[in-house]
């Protein structure tokens, strides 16, 4: 009996708090940079796409909405087409913690409503953005081992000299 | 001439008074329940959201009016109807002030309240059936159940104040509170009262006959459009009419020093309402038989027990 009148007058108290509502299209709330919202394609320093077709986002992805198709280009992989279906997409970021490129990156972004619901499946056009997102200095080429133009085995940053395995000395 | 005109002038402002308070008033319901809840509400529409009363009734209007194929038609149409109706009706026996009342003085206007409001019951209760769908049978029989027990309390409660007062008219009612408003002698008739309003009007926390975790919508499940906006102009107007009739019966209806009476009236009200969706705010639903055991075990002998002391107090203070 007194819990329930407690109850009135605290919840009549509540008269004089303070809103927490934020006005949202009039005030837009703050997001930080490592916000998941919608997921881009990034691109290296040297302006060349980052993601190499590995598919390792698609096979993270809980729900399954990344598709891609690899390609080959002058010794580098890339993606023939890359989706991405929005409606389907739940925001996890798992995608981006799978990707070994930093390619795939999601920013602080939610503001995606559209009308037609094949609009929400996003191409690469769509996706690729023209700078390298939150990772400003890495380009997975430059440190891999891979051979491409330009950069021959060994050459990558921190890499040894690959080891003649028909040589005698040690 | 002036004596036709008169008349019909107060009942069609009562009227359409009782439906623009109707329509504010759930207006004020989400607004208050925003403010109870840290948040602003709805104030997108017009200045502080005003104009979101003439936008729901236009949604309200122009939604598609779908009665189901397995609904009992004509049943199914009228039970709004009469809801609706009985709630009006009853506003006309309450006086708002010396001069605005369309039958205040009628001599039985308790009785007719009463009647109305077990007419109220059918509404719910027809809804419910002639829907043909479980859920809303469950909460129509919830509504029969519950509005008719409650209305025992209620009746019950409310004799303190007629023996008080020696009338059942509710202006003589009134009247006998010029120097004491009766809720200072009749204050658990008045609590009585106040609890049997909220279930009788079917409001949180004793929504049960619509009660959205148990049994969907309950007895309006099926109902859409301006049907549904019936059951619910007339559960807001329910609202208004319990709080008005604890104004009249308690609080001195339109007794009260300096402002005029019609203001008396209109803030005692205004303020009933209030409260009644700060109940809303704070209260959870309890269970349904504790809601009905709460009835009968607690309420019914308190009442009784009010009639028991306000009669010896009557007859003593009579000198028999
Ligand atoms: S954020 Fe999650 S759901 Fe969305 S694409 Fe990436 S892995 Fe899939
Ligand atoms: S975005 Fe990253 S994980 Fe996905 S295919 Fe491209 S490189 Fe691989």
């Amino acid at each position: 009996m007194l819990g329930i009148i407690r109850t009135i007058w605290m919840t009549f108290l509540h008269m004089f708090h303070r809103n927490e509502t934020v006005q949202y299209p009039d005030v837009k709330p703050y997001l930080s940079p490592r916000y998941r919202g919608r997921i881009v394609l990034t691109r290296d320093p040297g302006g060349e796409e980052r993601c190499v077709a590995c598919n390792l986002c698609a096979a993270a992805c809980p729900v399954d909405c990344i598709s891609l198709q690899k390609g080959e280009r002058e010794g580098r992989w890339y993606p023939e087409f890359f989706q991405i279906n929005f409606s389907r997409c739940i925001f996890c970021g798992f995608c981006e913690e799978a990707c070994p490129t930093y390619a795939i990156q999601l920013t602080p972004d939610f503001e995606m409503s559209e009308y037609v619901r094949q609009n929400l499946v996003y191409e690469k056009e769509d996706l690729l953005i023209s700078g390298p997102g939150k990772v400003h200095d890495y380009s997975f080429y430059n440190v891999s081992g891979l051979k491409i133009p330009g950069k021959n085995k060994g050459e990558a940053e921190n890499e040894a000299k690959p080891v003649d395995i028909h040589a005698l000395m040690p | 001439m002036m004596s036709i005109i008169w008349p019909i002038l107060v009942i069609v402002v009562t009227v359409f008074g009782v439906l623009g308070v109707a329509a504010v008033s759930t207006m004020l319901e989400r607004r208050l329940l925003g403010v109870f809840q840290d948040r602003p509400g709805p104030n997108r529409v017009g200045p502080f959201g005003l104009f979101q009363v003439i936008a729901d009734a236009m949604k309200m209007l122009f939604k598609q009016d779908w009665i189901p194929p397995f609904a009992d038609k004509p049943v199914f149409l009228i039970a709004p109807i009469i809801g609706f109706l009985a709630v009006l009706l009853c506003f006309g026996v309450v006086p708002i002030t010396p001069i605005w009342s369309v039958a205040g003085n009628l001599n039985v206007g308790l009785l007719f309240i009463f009647g109305m409001l077990g007419l109220g019951v059918y509404s719910v209760v027809l809804a419910g059936w002639s829907s043909n769908n479980k859920y809303a049978l469950l909460g129509g029989m919830r509504a029969a159940a519950q509005m008719i027990s409650y209305e025992v309390f209620m009746g019950l409660s409310v004799m303190g104040v007629v023996m008080a007062a020696g009338s059942f008219s509710i202006r003589d009612i009134v009247d006998a509170q010029t120097n004491c408003w009766f809720i200072i002698p009749q204050f658990l008739g008045a609590v009585i009262f106040f609890l049997a309003g909220v279930a009788e009007t079917h409001r949180l926390p004793f929504d049960f006959p619509e009660g959205e975790n148990e049994i969907g919508a309950g007895f309006h499940t099926e109902y859409s459009g301006m049907k549904f906006g019936m059951f619910y102009l007339a559960e807001y107007a329910g609202v208004a009419l319990s709080s008005a009739l604890v104004t009249t019966l308690y609080l001195g209806g339109w007794h009260g020093p300096l402002l005029p009476p019609f203001l008396w009236f209109a803030i005692k009200v205004f303020l009933l309402i209030c409260f009644y969706i700060l109940l809303r705010a704070a209260l959870p639903r309890p269970r349904y038989d504790q809601l009905m055991s709460f009835g009968w075990k607690v309420l019914l002998p308190l009442s009784l027990l009010n009639i028991l002391v306000t009669g010896a107090v009557v007859l003593l203070r009579a000198g028999v």
